[in-house]
């Protein structure tokens, strides 16, 4: 409950908390929409946000609020499915590099460092144009956690790296427990905090990528999700016919989603670097 | 000599590998991936609505397997493939055949390179700058102010980013153009009024690209500030009665700068990506409205041409910041 208390003293922390909050209830709200998402015309075209539709209604016919709640849904469906796998990929890649060391931690940090000076957009542009008849929520997170691990990957490494010098390494070590043993049972709780810090980055660039490919067509149009909402209005030329109502949703959504995922995640992290706690608790 | 053997070649090699990894995948994704990129190039093609007959179509697999350099076993394919790069041919568009690919990227390319090098230093400047004065003058009102609004730009995608402008300075406000790389019937010549149409233009997507690499830069080098304002060093200046100026840009920003030069190494790549989705919102003629078109019209050849010559480019960038690096930094020079 401390650390709960503790966390709740950084103003960025109780904001970023309150809007996520919102959004999610917002994602399981979706459970009781009179609407299915994907069909077309089940409401007056082009109306403005009045009591009937709060937020009005676009021009395929569909009602921009609840397009709005399942678009934050099938985003963050797909930016937990990106998150949580490639944090399987950079937790193990971080592991084995960092305990096993030489040339296996070369080789993996050498393919780590590599996906970080490439351009990756364009990798996933010409994958997502293989298998866009496949595309769904589903395959488009998986698509982006094969590319999303190479940053955390070293950060786990690094941390593994200084836990094998440390004292209890050599206890356990000696007193007979294998490898898998060591590093699940010893290891993780250590890497623990920085994974799930990670893991929020991770969710945002996931959400962010997906808007990218859905302006360029790359995803299942039909299924509304922050990007494909937004391609939508863009396309119908909202912005020139002066239905702010339809472009503004997605964006004001993104963007409290994406400055509330940031915010969580620095307020963690500085929550668990000891050196800025002790300046926010008294030197400062 | 030293520096030759411990800083040069390894970093040499490195800029080969990097390559060779980066196309290698560029090679395996078409060849992993579970759909046939001919078939799909053909349902493309039909779902346009153009019709086929059974002649042509065996005609177009010929001539794709071709293009794509699917002759051969899987190692000839890769040779072949790379007998081709090191010759600068990149094959030839799909859908404005015959240009080649390597053409249409030399038309798109100084729009390009003039937005990104223009915007990447002035966003690396402008954030630095910045960065440094509220990194030293940390309790003042103005640099508190200054991070809150970092923090809010911060986390936002390029194309939110890009796209919020359009919206506020395009549609809203009138004052800048919403698309295009100049107004419709202008030609290319050395006159003012060009010159200004051209940076009329590209205003509102370098504006997006500066003050998104300027939060960036602003934040790490608020932070580095911080560390470097704590050592004995400027304590010792302090007290000495250095003027404040002097400590702030000779003592203090100066050091801090170095890690941002190897930090600008690092981010390029993203830079760049960035900087491909931005000429996407803003129909800018370069490389990124290039391969939207591409992926428009289902060029495989064209996005995978792109790509490669972004691979090649991107990692020259970094290697030659990387090798100017040193002339920054005397403790590398001499280690």
């Amino acid at each position: 409950m401390k650390v709960i208390q503790d966390l709740f003293r950084d103003y960025r922390f109780t904001v970023s908390f309150c809007v996520l909050c919102l959004l999610f209830s917002l994602a399981f709200l979706t459970i009781f929409s009179p609407y299915d998402p994907t069909r077309w015309g089940v409401v007056p075209r082009d109306l403005k946000p009045s009591w009937e539709y709060p937020l009005g209604t676009n021009s395929k016919g569909q009602d921009v609020f609840w397009q709005g709640a399942f678009a934050i849904r099938n985003s963050l469906i797909i930016s937990v499915i990106a998150g949580v796998v490639s944090r399987i990929i950079a937790i193990l890649v971080g592991m084995v590099a960092g305990y096993r060391g030489r040339l296996t931690d070369r080789v993996l940090m050498f393919v780590s460092d590599s996906f970080l000076v490439i351009p990756l957009f364009l990798i996933v542009v010409m994958l997502a144009m293989l298998i866009r008849q496949m595309m769904n929520l589903v395959t488009l997170g998986l698509l982006l956690a094969i590319f999303g691990w190479a940053w955390d990957a070293r950060l786990i490494r690094s941390q593994i790296l200084s836990l094998r010098e440390r004292e209890f390494t050599q206890t356990a070590v000696l007193s007979g427990s294998g490898t898998l043993r060591l590093v699940l049972k010893e290891y993780m709780p250590f890497a623990t905090p920085l994974v799930f810090s990670t893991l929020i980055n991770n969710m945002s660039w996931a959400i962010g990528m997906e808007m990218t490919l859905a302006v360029l067509g790359l995803v299942d149009m039909d299924t509304p999700t922050l990007g494909t909402m937004l391609q939508w209005a863009i396309s119908y030329q909202a912005m020139l016919l002066g239905y702010w109502w339809w472009i503004m949703t997605p964006v004001v959504l993104a963007i409290l989603l994406f400055v509330a995922l940031y915010w969580l995640s620095v307020s963690i992290s500085e929550y668990l670097d000891p050196r800025t706690r002790l300046q926010r608790i008294g030197a400062q | 000599m030293v520096f030759l053997r411990r800083y040069l070649i390894p970093r040499l090699i490195q800029y080969v590998l990097v390559i060779v990894f980066g196309v290698t995948v560029v090679f395996l994704i078409p060849r992993l991936a579970p759909t046939d990129p001919i078939a799909s190039t053909i349902a493309q093609i039909r779902s346009q609505g153009s019709y086929l007959d059974p002649a042509t179509v065996d005609q177009f697999i010929e001539d794709l397997t071709e293009l794509y350099g699917l002759r051969g076993s899987l190692w000839e394919q890769y040779i072949a493939l790379w007998m081709r790069l090191l010759r600068g041919d990149l094959g030839v568009s799909f859908f404005q055949f015959p240009t080649p690919v390597i053409v249409l990227i030399g038309r798109a390319l100084p729009w390009t390179v003039g937005l990104l090098l223009t915007t990447t230093v002035l966003g690396w400047l402008i954030g630095n700058i910045l960065g440094g004065l509220a990194g030293y003058f940390s309790r003042h009102k103005w640099s508190q102010a200054l991070d809150i609004l970092a923090m809010l730009i911060r986390p936002l995608p390029y194309y939110i980013l890009a796209l919020a402008l359009l919206l506020l300075l395009g549609y809203v406000v009138r004052w800048f153009p919403i698309a295009g790389g100049t107004s419709i019937g202008m030609r290319p010549s050395w006159t003012w009024t060009f010159i200004w149409d051209v940076l009329r233009h590209s205003f509102l997507p370098a504006l997006s690209l500066v003050i998104l690499g300027g939060t960036l830069w602003f934040q790490t080098m608020k932070l580095v500030v911080q560390n470097v304002n704590a050592e004995d060093f400027v304590q010792y200046a302090k007290l000495g009665g250095v003027e404040e100026g002097k400590i702030v840009f000779r003592y203090v920003i100066r050091n801090a700068l170095l890690p941002q030069v190897t930090g600008l190494g690092l981010a390029l790549g993203q830079i760049f990506s960035g900087a491909l989705i931005t000429e996407i919102v803003f129909s800018y003629p370069g490389l990124g409205m290039l391969l939207y078109n591409a992926v428009i019209t289902g060029d495989y050849n064209l996005i995978m041409g792109i790509t490669l010559f972004s691979i090649v480019a991107i990692t020259t960038a970094i290697l030659i910041i990387d090798l100017v690096y040193p002339l920054f930094d005397p403790r590398v020079r001499y280690r």
